[in-house]
């Protein structure tokens, strides 16, 4: 095995505000003479981006890196790249390194597609003669051979991407570190980034991977790291990392939303739901809502007086705007007889969530059961549906896919 | 350092390609804005400076006296100036690939290098159609492009560090340029300034270059190597701490661009 990646003791330090006070050259000089001895700095607030952060890695490694927004994981790997250099501590890098932190830097607008890949191969650290002996291989990966002579103005977004990461896939390091690309593009254009990857982790290569999408790490890697505020949490086999990094998220109150009266909130209030809970089958609070889970919405209700024959119900929209669907209690035929002042709370039990990834809007109401009477409307509150491995492919669900996921098995008995 | 700049002459190369690429692209006239540019400002200084304002011109032909030193000048501020910028300019490069920053500046210098060469040629038809003999001192003229290059790359890699921390350059810059035009040599020659001032000049790298850009020219007028000697000093000077400043403040550069 061969070692390509030691990292010890490593810290980042930011200087807060540091940016934008030292660009006016201005601040320097009245700082200069306004306080002459003390040499015109003063001490700055400062945020430790990462803070003694130590492992290694070797040939052959995918590693996933997990963790917040915020968490250091990009500027861990613009370290490792040599973007940026560390406030202490030791990075070793052995091999070619490409990075890919973004798809597609450095191209130019104004110039072809065919010239671009010259231009992108050249910015990441290929030679001429390397671009050119695959320059047929990375247009047939991004599939823009028609357009290969065209200005990449003239490009679609996807053609782009596919153009960028296609460069990207064929630059052969022995590191690469790949920074969230897969938040970007369509179906097709991750599936290829996946089964990029696949052939770079099948050929020896050490890959350090970031990314929020938690399936694709799942399916890629072997390795990961949790990195929280800085530091690495858990280093460790790929299950085991994922685990440990949603259930961080249990503490909080992710796992449901208290509903304040906001406006346009419609009824008298006799009766008015202050919480949404989301929580798994068995009843405890679910760190996060993905597509093909089983769940249990919990909806708390007050209710200021006695009411006979409440109608529970909610409709859910999707961020644009569309109806997804309109249900409530009633029209399950489960009438509830009364509910008493106080509070309480009703459960809508979900056998299989068949939401593709994104944010849904609830829209909740309670009325009489002859809906003459609204008690509470138009409350509402936020469900976030995360991607999951659904389709048990390690291919991932994303919202360019729809709204809707239906239970299938495909079969070939006519081929 | 060198050996790191050999490994990525590629990119270097590269990048100068794309500036001159895409400067003339969707361009009717193309790369004829390289002369045109210079031409035009050689008929219009002819006209005020040299008919109107009657400013001696050394016993050189007006057209060739101005044109000679505007393309070395013009080839000078404008590659400060983009050299200065191209940090900046190319943050979403800096802040996500790693190469020798060095590079961003260099790439300037050569991709304006073009532009020197071509309106150079167009110097060479002036030469022909005034009858100008050619002399040995013509040989001196590459040696005074790298002096150039070399001087300009020294300013345009300090600015550009600068820059990076401090934005205020991006409005100096341009007054500074405008400055220099008038304290070199361009619109005047060096022979009418007062015996008493002459050091000044002398220390002015630029005007000494652009006054040797002019006399290797005729045959008949002699190189003033003490002055040229004292250039390549303060050439060298500017190059090299202009380049160590760069390299001092590289590390930081992704962080503050």
């Amino acid at each position: 095995m061969t070692r390509r990646i030691e990292v010890q003791g490593l810290s980042k330090r930011y200087r807060l505000g540091g940016i934008q006070h030292s660009q006016m050259l201005r601040e320097r000089l009245t700082g200069m003479i306004k306080r002459p001895f003390w040499g015109g700095m003063k001490e700055r607030e400062s945020i430790w981006a990462l803070r003694d952060v130590s492992f290694k890695a070797d040939e052959g490694e995918v590693i996933g890196i997990v963790g917040r927004n915020g968490a250091g994981k990009s500027t861990l790997l613009k370290i490792l790249s040599r973007i940026t250099y560390p406030t202490s501590g030791e990075v070793k890098v052995h091999g070619r390194v490409a990075s890919l932190l973004e798809v597609g830097t450095g191209f130019h607008d104004e110039l072809t597609g065919r010239e671009n890949v010259h231009l992108n191969g050249s910015i990441l650290g290929m030679r001429k003669r390397e671009v050119e002996e695959r320059f047929d291989a990375i247009v047939d990966f991004a599939g823009v051979k028609q357009f290969i002579d065209t200005p990449i103005k003239h490009y679609s977004s996807g053609m782009r991407l596919r153009l960028g990461f296609s460069v990207a896939a064929h630059l052969e390091p022995d590191v690469l570190i790949v920074d969230e690309v897969l938040a970007v593009g369509d179906a097709g254009f991750q599936k290829k980034c996946i089964q990029a990857m696949e052939g770079l982790r099948n050929s020896g290569r050490t890959v350090l991977f970031v990314s929020h999408n938690l399936a694709a790490v799942e399916n890629l890697c072997s390795r990961a790291i949790w990195i929280d505020g800085g530091k690495i949490r858990l280093d460790g086999p790929v299950k085991q990392g994922i685990e440990a990094y949603m259930a961080s998220f249990a503490g909080e109150a992710s796992g449901g939303a208290d509903l304040v009266d906001g406006e346009g909130r419609l009824g008298n209030g006799d009766v008015r739901y202050t919480r949404i809970e989301y929580l798994g089958m068995d009843g405890t609070p679910s760190i996060l809502t993905r597509s093909g889970d089983s769940l249990v919405i919990r909806f708390h209700y007050h209710a200021k007086k006695t009411v006979r024959f409440p109608s529970f119900g909610f409709r859910l929209y999707t961020g644009m705007g569309t109806l997804v669907t309109e249900t409530g209690n009633v029209l399950h035929g489960t009438d509830i007889p009364e509910v008493k002042p106080g509070d309480g709370f009703i459960d809508v039990q979900i056998s299989s969530l068949n939401l593709l990834p994104a944010q849904y809007y609830f829209s909740l109401w309670i009325a009489d059961i002859g809906n003459t009477q609204i008690y509470d409307g138009d409350a509402r509150a936020v469900l976030e549906v995360e991607p999951s491995n659904l389709f048990a492919s390690g291919r991932t669900p994303h919202s360019g896919m729809g709204i809707a996921y239906f239970s299938q098995r495909w079969r070939f008995p006519g081929i | 350092m060198i050996r790191e700049l050999w490994a990525f002459r590629e990119l270097v190369y590269f990048l100068a390609w794309r500036d001159v690429k895409v400067r003339y692209k969707q361009t009717v006239l193309g790369v004829l804005w390289a002369v045109i540019q210079p031409f035009f400002t050689m008929v219009l200084f002819t006209l005020v400076f040299g008919q109107l304002a009657k400013i001696p011109t050394d016993g050189i032909p007006g057209p060739i006296f101005y044109f000679s030193a505007l393309v070395p000048w013009i080839y000078f501020s404008s590659t400060v100036t983009n050299a200065g910028m191209s940090l900046v300019a190319n943050s979403g490069l800096v802040t996500k690939i790693y190469f020798p920053r060095i590079i961003l500046p260099a790439a300037a210098a050569l991709g304006s290098l073009v532009d020197f060469l071509i309106s150079s040629v167009f110097l060479v038809g002036f030469i022909v159609y005034y009858e100008v003999p050619l002399g040995r001192n013509l040989l001196l003229w590459p040696v005074l492009v790298v002096l150039l290059m070399l001087l300009t790359l020294g300013l345009g890699a300090f600015f550009a560090a600068l820059n990076v921390k401090y934005r205020d350059i991006k409005y100096a810059l341009p007054f500074f340029i405008q400055l220099l035009l008038f304290a070199t040599p361009i619109i005047y020659p060096v022979s009418m300034v007062p015996e008493r001032f002459q050091w000044l000049f002398a220390l002015n790298p630029l005007s000494a270059l652009i006054e040797a850009f002019r006399n290797v020219l005729d045959p008949t007028r002699t190189v003033n190597w003490s002055v040229l000697g004292i250039c390549v000093a303060v050439t060298g000077v500017v190059f090299i701490s202009g380049v160590a400043y760069f390299r001092s403040t590289e590390k930081a550069m992704a962080d503050l661009v």
